[in-house]
């Protein structure tokens, strides 16, 4: 309903700052590395050509964290790998988001026991989690797209309170 | 027991007043804390047992003399015999000589038993935790260590344990 439709094709769309930002964020939304586990397996099968991840922008895995928007947590996290997961989070630059994929990385999976942490929430803040054991692509790229639609819904003003 | 084991087992009571038992046809030589490092000393010196192919522990709480055992499983390549060596290890008294003078290998597998066991090796060269990390409270393969940390969530308490569930602040 823009000015577009008044004057006819004159290659301009108008919409609103929020929607740009929000639709760029969700486009190329570049996944960092972070295979644990066997989920990493269902990780890369996502990404491969049978699946083909790159149809929502995600082609790129990055092996830095300073390059990467999305953490996919594939995998158990164990008490001594905690603190490198968060020390990662950390150098990656905001906006930043988190997926835990898989039974293990949500919720311990499994391995209720001394080792692993139940649920990687409790070291960083997770955005979407993704169930299975270990989930299929499309569940993945499920989870993904849903993370999408939150991004899709931010509001400025609440960017602008996370700030302060 | 192989036949061949008899003269080393008989040697083992004879000088370090090993005990002997048998299970499932391995030899099991229990040893004293204090003789352990002379015995291994004289497996590997004087009968060609050069491998130390597994250094362990088990935990038999609630009995408390002995709690532990630490077992050391040495293997004679030359001879294709293995036996076994067992400390008992008293709860109150988590001492045993190390065995990294007489085996390098045994520095990391005495750094793991001491991590899960929490038993203390003397005159470890390194005596760092290697699996936990430093600042665990605990030794996770004790007996009376907690299973798990965590209840289980279903729908009739999820709510209750979500709300002490330790959950990570931005």
């Amino acid at each position: 309903m823009g000015v577009e439709q008044k004057l006819g094709n004159m290659g301009v769309v108008t919409t609103t700052l929020e929607n740009v930002v929000n639709w760029s964020r969700t486009g190329a939304m570049w996944p960092m590395l972070f295979g644990l586990a066997c989920c990493a397996i269902e990780m890369m099968a996502a990404q491969a050509a049978h699946y083909d991840m790159s149809r929502f922008g995600m082609e790129l895995m990055r092996a830095s964290p300073r390059q990467s928007d999305l953490m996919i947590v594939a995998g158990r996290v164990s008490k001594k790998m905690g603190p490198v997961l968060r020390r990662l989070y950390d150098q990656m630059p905001e906006p930043k988001w988190v997926l835990a994929m898989g039974d293990c990385a949500s919720c311990g999976g499994v391995f209720n026991n001394y080792a692993i942490y139940q649920g990687v929430d409790e070291v960083v803040p997770v955005d979407v989690y993704v169930a299975g054991c270990p989930p299929r692509p499309e569940a993945l790229i499920h989870g993904v797209l849903t993370l999408h639609e939150k991004v899709k819904g931010d509001k400025f003003k609440d960017l602008a309170a996370d700030i302060k | 027991m192989d036949k061949s084991l008899e003269p080393i087992v008989k040697k083992l009571q004879e000088k370090f007043g090993a005990t002997y038992e048998e299970f499932r046809g391995e030899a099991h030589c229990f040893v004293r804390p204090e003789q352990i490092v002379d015995a291994l000393m004289c497996l590997r010196d004087e009968h060609q047992f050069e491998l130390l192919s597994a250094q362990t522990a088990v935990d038999y709480h609630p009995q408390n003399a002995p709690r532990f055992h630490v077992i050391y499983q040495l293997t004679s390549l030359a001879q294709n015999l293995s036996v076994q060596l067992r400390v008992p290890v008293n709860g109150d008294q988590l001492k045993v000589p190390t065995a990294t003078r007489v085996f390098k290998s045994a520095n990391w597998r005495e750094r793991e038993i001491s991590d899960m066991f929490g038993i203390e090796f003397e005159g470890h060269p390194d005596p760092r935790r290697i699996l936990m990390p430093d600042d665990t409270e605990g030794h996770p393969l004790r007996k009376d260590f907690p299973l798990g940390y965590e209840e289980p969530q279903f729908s009739f308490n999820f709510d209750e344990i979500d709300l002490r569930k330790p959950y990570v602040k931005e």
